[in-house]
């Protein structure tokens, strides 16, 4: 997957989460946190929804790692290299 | 429960449901009143199609789908029911304070949906417990549907759920009552919820049971009384209520349906699932005599009865006891039209015959072709709606398996 897809594919799974969340002026570089309806549960749903669809296990030490879109990319890109 | 003052007597000013036929409290009178049932049926997993009682309402109106999906079905039912009895009551938070409101649930049970659905979805990934959802402790503690109440309107005072089978309504409701005598809270809100009909596992139990009520038009398996019923429709549905001390509700002019005049409830000690109606008796007896009344003040009775052969036979000879030489006491019966919604059963019936306080219409029990014998009961009001004088006293009957029996009494004021 291209770091476009793996953005596009976070996005996917957050609309999922709550059809209402609203990406325009979200900075990639800002904790998602901070700008969306989104909590704890939340992310545990993204992990879970990861792990559904491309088994993928993330560690809980790593999940500070999904804090922003960029870096949600940039955990995700190696491991989603061969989708 | 006779002569106390206005600060120890509890009175109903609000109602918020749904119903396998309506979604608030005037659509379901009419529709009672009309004696039409809208049960339709679902295709379970596992399940054939069966009879089922399916509730539409608005379930993004109180709250987001975000929340629903979090959530559960009984929450998103309580939330919405809890939300359409505030404002049915007129109550703004200027009235009470937060941190003085209960919330009661009544649950026939919880978590079974919810537990069967996680079950089936681990079955997609090899029964790898990995994939089962961090969701599930929060969706099935027992509290659940009350807490998503409180979450959903920031009240702080206590919240839990009652459970007691098929009469949870009614026992939710009594505690709401005692809780507002005891001084606990200064308004309840209270009543009972059923997401059932996502629970294969009820269907197929009551199924094993031979108590799951079939036939060709589903609008016509709910029967009690009549000679060839067959078992239980299940429904979904949820109702809650609006309880206040009288001198509140004088004090800021609420819209009063009825005052909880007396209350009872007791237990067979005897069977898992088989009903005693001398136990019954007894229970109608107890919440008459707190209440202060005789048998023969009940203008209407609405039964519990389910469309099982024994249970309708059971509580007809708890009745023909109680009410014996009653003539003025008329019987109707409201699973008929809606099915069995469980945990709201008691609550939502009770709420469809409390605008007989205003019309004096008792409405009737349907699909009764061939009354049995064993259920012909003086005044029972079948497939017609009967208009009475006055109607001044309602009791509700709502039992439950384990052998758990309650009695509702409400007055008109």
């Amino acid at each position: 997957m291209t770091r476009n897809d793996i953005k596009d594919l976070i996005i996917e799974i957050i609309e999922d989460i709550d059809e209402d969340a609203e990406f325009d002026g979200v900075d990639p570089d800002k904790p998602l946190r901070d700008q969306l309806d989104l909590d704890s549960m939340d992310f545990l749903d993204i992990v879970m929804e990861l792990r559904k669809r491309f088994k993928i296990q993330i560690p809980e030490e790593e999940y500070p790692e999904l804090a922003t879109l960029n870096s949600c990319v940039n955990y995700l890109e190696p491991k989603l290299k061969d989708f | 429960m006779n002569n106390l003052p206005d600060n120890q007597r509890v009175v109903v000013s609000g109602v918020g449901l749904v119903s396998p036929n309506a979604d608030n409290l005037a659509d379901f009178r009419q529709k009672l009143i009309n004696g039409k049932s809208e049960i339709t049926e679902i295709d379970l997993r596992y399940m054939e199609r069966s009879a089922a009682g399916i509730c539409k309402f608005p379930e993004t109106k109180y709250r987001k789908k975000k929340e629903n999906k979090r959530g559960t079905k009984a929450g998103c039912i309580g939330v919405y029911c809890a939300n359409e009895a505030l404002q049915d009551a007129g109550i703004s938070w200027d009235d009470y304070d937060q941190s003085k409101v209960g919330v009661y649930a009544g649950l026939t049970e919880h978590g079974t949906v919810e537990t069967e659905n996680e079950v089936y979805n681990i079955s997609q990934f090899d029964y790898n417990v990995d994939y089962w959802t961090h969701h599930h402790n929060p969706r099935t503690v027992l509290n659940n549907p009350a807490g998503e109440i409180t979450m959903n309107l920031g009240i702080t005072g206590p919240h839990y759920s009652v459970g007691a089978a098929c009469a949870a309504g009614n026992a939710a409701l009594i505690q709401g009552v005692q809780m507002l005598r005891l001084g606990e809270i200064d308004m309840a809100l209270c009543g009972g919820i059923s997401e059932c009909t996502g629970s294969f596992g009820i269907f197929a139990s009551f199924r094993a049971q031979g108590a799951l009520a079939h036939h060709e038009d589903p609008t016509r398996a709910s029967r009690p009384f009549d000679q060839d019923r067959n078992g239980i429709v299940i429904s979904d549905g949820g109702c809650f209520y609006v309880l206040e001390r009288l001198d509140k509700a004088k004090k800021r002019g609420a819209k009063i349906y009825g005052e909880i005049a007396g209350y009872a409830i007791n237990s067979d000690a005897r069977d898992f699932v088989m009903p005693y109606g001398p136990r019954q008796a007894e229970c109608i007896n107890l919440a008459l005599s707190r209440a202060g009344l005789k048998p023969d003040d009940v203008d209407i009775v609405n039964t519990h009865a389910t469309g099982t052969v024994q249970g309708d036979i059971e509580e007809c000879n708890a009745l023909r006891k109680v009410f014996a030489g009653c003539e003025s006491t008329y019987i109707n019966n409201t699973k008929s039209m809606i099915g069995h919604a469980m945990g709201a059963a008691g609550v939502l019936e009770l709420a469809g015959n409390l605008p007989a306080f205003t019309d004096n219409i008792v409405h009737p029990t349907i699909n009764v072709n061939r009354l049995d014998s064993q259920c012909d009961l003086p005044n029972l009001v079948i497939n017609k709606a009967k208009q009475l004088d006055s109607v001044e006293i309602i009791l509700n009957n709502s039992f439950g398996m384990v052998g758990i029996n309650s009695v509702v009494i409400v007055k008109k004021l």
